[in-house]
């Protein structure tokens, strides 16, 4: 079984360019083994690297989303295999697109998305510029904005909710407004105003504005001094109009990549929102999220698992066509000149 | 410079690598020892607060000599992860819920207890025993009752002039003249009392969530009239929000954050030793010409899953321990935590529950108790929570929130009743 092809591959071995040698004629036809194989065996490398991977992602990600496609048109309460009885065809899409609390939902993410990605974008580009034209110490102030990035989001929500927003005298938000003679505030209890997207936006944006910052700063370092100098040499005045002629539109790029990345990040957007809202009776219906929403649908003490995958399938339908519209927006892919 | 070279750092993280892995292995153990064919039964209760229950029921466990039971000790989300388990072969035997749910009991996810029951049945406590019972069968065994009540702080109410308030009406005064610059009137959780409250207001006022001839029982305009005066307790500032723990946790009124807190009876001994005399105990008041103070009890039941492969000796055990030994139920419910015997016949008998602020939270269950009917879905509780929610904090208009409610618990009462 090996000696032609071990023969064959010898050759390819010492003289490069030389993979012709395979093609049946010469040598006659290899079998179906080493075809399978490969030559130099590559696809059984192939498949030795990816196959666990593929594995993994098939079992882990593809088949349970065919079944929860399938179980979103069951009536499947406490159950992931329903009987046939248990078909309700669409009615489980047609009840989630007219649950009022759903809706509300998909509009809250809405707003949090409108506001979270450019108030990221504008913060993590203005330390970017900063960090920049720092003169000494640059490595240090790049490390200090980067670091929150490594805390995780479920210790920062308890740090936020439990020490400096918290509703009592002695939190730290309270302690300074009580400096100016200031009342206490319930920062995640009060609706009116709605001091929760306070506390929900700080968190997130103390955690990423750092990364991104990173992104840019590795953009503006990119930006080619002969530019400034040109620009210089025409007349531009440094700051404001060098910034809009030359350093954002040189910030492209990696604009758009921050820009897809914020988008989804508040797509996925659930930590933060469970554990600094949340409690054991449940969760407030302000501030809710599709994906805590959900969660409370099909895996809490609902166990409606036919719902919740009718309402997956609808919020994956509106984060595919959401993300297909931007990247034809952005241009995404297309070669730059 | 280096710091940490670059061997220790992989050394390191080939340590925590390791310990998630063993961590994760832990997790996975089901108790059994390989895969369900072990003899032993595997048993599951959640995490107790109180220091010696664990070592407790392995105690009870032991004891029986008719099969081996291993006893799973389950931190974290336990209602979440009893309802995964309950989905696949790895689950428990017996385990103890907070339940067991409607749909648990519709889906065939727990079996029927009522033989091992009926011998004692008179004998458990009627109101919590009732949402255990579907088309007169029982699924679960009542294990202990545990009840919420109204905490005040005697001294507070002296020095403001405040008689401990007997009717909602005084309550929403009584809680706006104790709020001061430092500490405010009440505490009905940091979410303004829209998660512990449940049906409390209602019963209060006369109502019930659903009503004995099973149809929606708050569809009234007296349930808008005492929600609102709910809303009117937040609007006035005299509620405590955003406290570092929240209702069930003493820790807010013994550390004066507050002059009065809807807690458990669990709490009690606690706020005893921080507080000695100075504390007293309400139901929650009445509202109106039809009202009635109100307590919610509810009681954890032992249930055998439907998925088990040793339903007789999982059912035999099950009534051993919650129905048989009685002196295992009354140590249990006394000895660590602060519970009522779900038994009537131990309650009577037990010493601690006889005097002072326990003998007053006792008659407040027998003479006011209410449990959450079994017809009251989850479904149900998500939908008049977020009313009461909108309620007490956006000011809406409770009519029309309370008519959402009785819609979605009428297209409920529909489901459950078509299986």
């Amino acid at each position: 079984m090996t000696g032609v092809t071990g023969a064959a591959e010898g050759a390819v071995k010492d003289v490069p360019g030389a993979r012709a040698a395979v093609v049946p004629g010469g040598f006659g036809r290899p079998s179906l083994g080493a075809r399978l194989l490969g030559p130099q065996r590559r696809n059984l490398w192939f498949w030795a690297f990816v196959g666990p991977f593929a594995i993994g992602l098939g079992l882990f990600t593809y088949v349970p989303l065919v079944w929860s496609v399938y179980l979103s048109f069951f009536d499947a309460h406490n159950t992931v295999s329903p009987t046939g009885e248990e078909f309700v065809g669409l009615d489980n899409y047609a009840s989630m697109l007219t649950d009022d609390a759903f809706l509300g939902s998909l509009g809250t993410f809405l707003l949090f998305t409108v506001f979270i990605v450019p108030a990221t974008y504008a913060l993590s580009l203005a330390l970017a510029l900063m960090v920049n034209r720092l003169r000494f110490a640059q490595a240090f102030f790049r490390s200090v904005f980067f670091l929150p990035t490594a805390c995780s989001y479920v210790v920062a929500a308890v740090i936020w909710k439990l020490s400096i927003f918290n509703g009592v005298r002695f939190g730290l938000a309270n302690t300074v407004l009580g400096w100016f003679g200031a009342d206490q505030t319930a920062w995640l209890s009060t609706t009116d105003p709605p001091w929760y997207w306070l506390v929900i936006v700080t968190v997130r944006l103390w955690l990423q504005a750092g990364f991104y910052m990173i992104l840019f700063l590795a953009g503006l370092q990119r930006i080619s001094p002969q530019l400034y100098e040109a620009a210089a040499v025409d007349g531009a005045r440094p700051g404001w109009q060098t910034f809009r002629h030359i350093t954002f539109p040189q910030l492209r790029a990696t604009s758009v990549a921050v820009v897809l990345l914020l988008v989804i990040n508040a797509f996925q957007a659930f930590d933060e929102f469970y554990n600094l809202l949340s409690d054991a009776r449940g969760y407030p219906p302000y501030a809710r999220p599709p994906l805590v929403y959900l969660y409370y649908t099909a895996l809490g003490r609902d166990q409606n698992l036919g719902l919740g995958s009718a309402g997956a399938v609808i919020l994956a339908l509106i984060i595919a066509v959401a993300t297909v519209v931007q990247a034809r927006w952005f241009g995404l892919g297309r070669k730059e000149d | 410079m280096t710091g940490i070279d670059r061997r220790r750092l992989l050394a390191a993280g080939g340590g925590v690598a390791a310990a998630a892995a063993l961590a994760t292995a832990c997790g996975s153990n089901t108790g059994r020892g390989g895969g369900g064919s072990g003899p032993g039964i595997s048993q599951w209760y959640h995490q107790y607060g109180e220091p010696g229950v664990e070592r407790a029921v392995k105690r009870y466990a032991a004891a029986y000599d008719k099969a081996s039971v291993s006893v799973q000790w389950r931190p974290g989300d336990y209602d979440r992860q009893t309802a995964a388990a309950l989905l696949t072969d790895a689950g428990p035997d017996v385990f103890e819920v907070n339940g067991p749910l409607l749909d648990q009991i519709q889906g065939g996810q727990v079996v029927d207890l009522t033989a091992e029951v009926e011998p004692v049945k008179d004998d458990f406590n009627q109101a919590v025993l009732a949402p255990k019972i579907w088309q007169g069968k029982i699924w679960g065994i009542p294990q202990v009752i545990d009840m919420q009540l109204l905490y005040y702080r005697k001294s507070l109410l002296k020095d403001a002039g405040v008689e401990p308030p007997q009717t909602l009406d005084e309550l929403v005064d009584a809680a706006k003249k104790l709020t001061t610059k430092k500490a405010k009137g009440l505490f009905l959780g940091n979410d303004g009392g829209v998660g512990v409250l449940g049906g409390t207001p209602l019963f209060a006022a006369g109502l019930s969530l659903i009503g004995e001839d099973g149809k929606v029982g708050f569809d009234d305009p007296a349930a808008a009239r005492t929600l609102g005066k709910i809303r009117q307790l937040y609007a006035d500032k005299s509620l405590l929000l955003g406290a570092p723990t929240d209702w069930s946790d003493p820790a807010a009124f013994i550390q004066g954050l507050t002059a009065m807190q809807w807690s458990g009876l669990w709490a009690l001994p606690q706020i005893k030793k921080a507080l000695g005399d100075d504390f007293g105990v309400l139901p929650f008041p009445k509202d109106g010409a039809g009202g009635k103070p109100s307590v919610p009890v509810g009681a954890y039941g032992s249930a055998v899953s439907a998925r088990s492969k040793r339903k007789a000796e999982a059912k035999a055990y099950a009534k051993w321990l919650w129905v048989d030994r009685t002196e295992y139920q009354q140590d249990f419910a006394l000895s660590y935590g602060f519970h009522i015997p779900a038994r009537i016949s131990l309650a009577k008998k037990a010493k601690e529950l006889r005097e002072g602020a326990a003998a007053d939270a006792v008659r407040f269950a027998t003479d006011h108790g209410y449990a959450e009917p079994l017809l009251w879905t989850t479904a149900d509780r998500t939908a008049y929570q977020d009313a009461l929610s909108r309620i007490i904090k956006d000011g809406a208009n409770p009519e029309s929130e309370l008519k959402t409610v009785v819609r979605k618990a009428n297209a409920e009462l529909e489901r459950v009743k078509k299986k």
